[in-house]
């Protein structure tokens, strides 16, 4: 039997070198900024948010401003179930997890029989809408001030929520490396390639005879699931939610996170987030209009310079580098 | 009866002010098919121009608009010949995200300019004050904003549905490379569309700064409701434009005038219901299947 090739879809699901170089950097990041772990936290939230985009953006296709919903939704379905006592902390995440995905399949069907600018005005039409009501709707959501004082038990009964975010670092980081393992069986599956297919050409799809909205309406449930759970750590590590993780700002941030690191591959969401969180992080000690005028100007760039984001600028220096030795 | 009269005033006026700006949009968008989330950037550069120039150099109201309006025009050329022309052949994704990325700088450049607080817009004191137009008092500035935007929707549906230039732009919109082997310079014919997409948007910008304020985050503020205009007229039809942009305005003042905590929702809702129902638009017709 002939080898598979090295980017063939198939072998997708292998580890590779770079990714256990990423987590270990993740590792060693506990280790040399340990006066940085709340930012590191929430730094790797994102990431798991933004890849549970590019599963829907990258491989479906499916272009939704509206992706801070399940984010939001998981978040809140956290808080929720903390203050009212549930308090063990990993099924909190899987409650979070389902709920965020029983969202997704009530509105997917509805949604993704849409393409192209509809689908964008009606995702977008849908998130203002869930962040308006949310506002409005103090009793639940604690309205501007948002949730605080919610507590979770330690981790399996082990680990306690110590300050300065050593604990939710390591626990967040164990999320992400697990949910990106399913994801990436996910994208390497058979239904991975079909999404891919219904990216290129829906009709196509539908003429050699593949339901084309069941497909899209699992990756949706996927999706939001993912960022679900993102949304329950978000709140775990945070110990309160607020509005801003329903707001229209997070599902434009995912969005530029993701192109800016790069679509598609599930590992732009790993230097893209880091990237931008830092430099907003750093940035915005200055004024924070200057940081809205570098990522806009950067962000066109990257679209009109050439696909691919900073990872792809990283494998054309990794080839140049490899073509340079040989 | 006062109550209807109230919301049908204030409802047509509004409409037809945001069907200026949607209409700037149904040019770019809906004919040239660039889904152009910057729009609402060049509507708040529009106002910006107008206020600086009547509050710096002291220009009068009538002459101030107009500057305004040429220069987003002109800036709107510079815009499509640097940025656009780049877009015309890319995905929904990449226009969505450049055009992301020029709200972004245009927001960060006014906001260093021009501070980040709302701009008040002085209006001449013959434009303030009411009327009485019979059913009831009614503000003079929105009655004169309503037959300005009447005016200009009433050209713009001559010159597209009736004119050769209106042919040619849709011909060149369709099949780029007939229409250029037909001797059409289409990059001339683009530029100059751009421009006026622009030119609308600056005058709605304008215009409409008494009820949509001028702020730097203008641009995103109030794109929805635009982007929603346009979404429901279908592709780049002057007359359903002008059909959904007064439904949106009526819908939306009833809505903040009959149920004024749940008003800001009336919209979205008829969004959602209307484009998962209708996805080509409102007056599409169906199409065979």
């Amino acid at each position: 039997m002939t080898p598979l090739p090295r980017d063939s879809i198939l072998s997708r699901h292998h580890w590779r070198l770079g990714e256990l170089l990423w987590l270990g950097a993740a590792v060693a990041c506990y280790f040399a900024f340990p006066e940085y772990l709340a930012l590191g936290t929430s730094v790797l939230v994102m990431v798991l948010l933004v890849q549970s985009y590019d599963l829907l953006l990258g491989f479906a296709g499916v272009l939704s401003l509206g992706h801070a919903v399940f984010f939001g939704l998981g978040a809140f379905v956290a808080g929720w179930l903390a203050l009212a006592g549930w308090t063990e902390p990993v099924s909190v995440v899987l409650a979070a997890a389902v709920a965020a995905a029983v969202l997704a399949a009530l509105i997917g069907p509805f949604l993704l029989r849409l393409t192209g600018l509809p689908l964008l005005m009606v995702t977008l039409a849908f998130g203002v809408l869930v962040f308006e009501a949310a506002h409005k709707a103090t009793g639940i959501t604690g309205g501007d001030d948002g949730l605080s004082g919610i507590q979770f038990k330690p981790i399996f009964g082990i680990f306690e929520w110590g300050l300065g975010g050593a604990t939710s670092y390591l626990y967040v980081l164990a999320w992400l490396a697990v949910l990106f393992l399913l994801m990436k069986r996910v994208a390497a599956s058979p239904f991975g390639v079909m999404l891919q297919g219904i990216r290129e050409n829906p009709a196509r799809m539908r003429l050699i005879g593949n339901r084309v909205l069941p497909h899209l309406t699992l990756a949706y449930v996927i999706s939001g699931a993912v960022a679900g759970v993102a949304g329950a750590l978000f709140t775990q590590a945070n110990a309160f939610v607020g509005l801003g993780v329903l707001s229209l700002d997070t599902s434009v941030d995912v969005l530029v996170m993701l192109v800016l690191g790069g679509i598609g591959s599930l590992y732009g969401a790993l230097i893209g987030a880091p990237a931008y969180m830092l430099l907003k992080h750093f940035s915005s000690q200055w004024n924070p209009f200057y940081w809205m005028l570098i990522i806009g100007v950067l962000l066109i760039a990257v679209v009109l310079l050439g696909r691919g984001g900073l990872l792809g600028m990283l494998q054309w220096a990794a080839r140049g580098f490899r073509r340079g030795r040989a | 009866m006062s109550a209807v009269a109230f919301i049908l005033l204030y409802g047509l006026s509004y409409g037809l002010v945001l069907c200026l700006i949607a209409l700037g949009l149904v040019v770019t968008m809906g004919l040239m098919r660039v889904i152009n989330l910057a729009h609402g950037a060049f509507a708040a550069i529009g106002g910006y121009v107008a206020i600086s120039l009547m509050q710096q150099l002291g220009w009068p109201y009538v002459l101030a608009v107009p500057a305004a309006v040429l220069a987003v025009a002109a800036l709107g050329v510079v815009a499509e010949r640097l940025l656009y022309v780049h877009l015309y052949q890319r995905s929904d994704l990449d226009q969505v995200l450049v055009t992301i990325g020029v709200n972004f700088v245009v927001i960060a450049v006014l906001s260093m300019w021009f501070g980040p607080n709302i701009v008040r817009m002085e209006l001449p004191s013959y434009l303030k004050g009411n009327i009485d137009l019979g059913i009831r008092e009614f503000e003079i500035y929105r009655v004169v904003a309503a037959a300005v935007c009447l005016v200009v929707i009433g050209a713009l549906w001559w010159i597209f549905e009736r004119t050769s230039t209106g042919a040619r732009l849709r011909a060149a919109v369709d099949n780029r490379g007939m229409a250029q082997a037909m001797g059409m310079n289409v990059p001339l014919l683009f530029s100059a569309t751009f421009a006026l997409g622009c030119g609308l948007a600056a005058l709605g910008g304008v215009l409409a700064a008494p009820m949509l304020p001028i702020e730097p985050m203008w641009p995103l503020k109030y794109l929805v409701l635009v982007l929603v205009i346009v979404a429901l007229a279908g592709h780049g039809q002057v007359s359903a434009s002008v059909a959904v942009a007064v439904i949106v305005g009526i819908v939306e003042t009833a809505g903040r005038y009959l149920f004024p905590q749940f008003g800001g929702f009336t919209i979205y809702v008829l969004l959602i219901g209307l484009m998962v129902w209708r996805p080509d638009g409102l007056l599409a017709r169906r199409r065979t299947a």
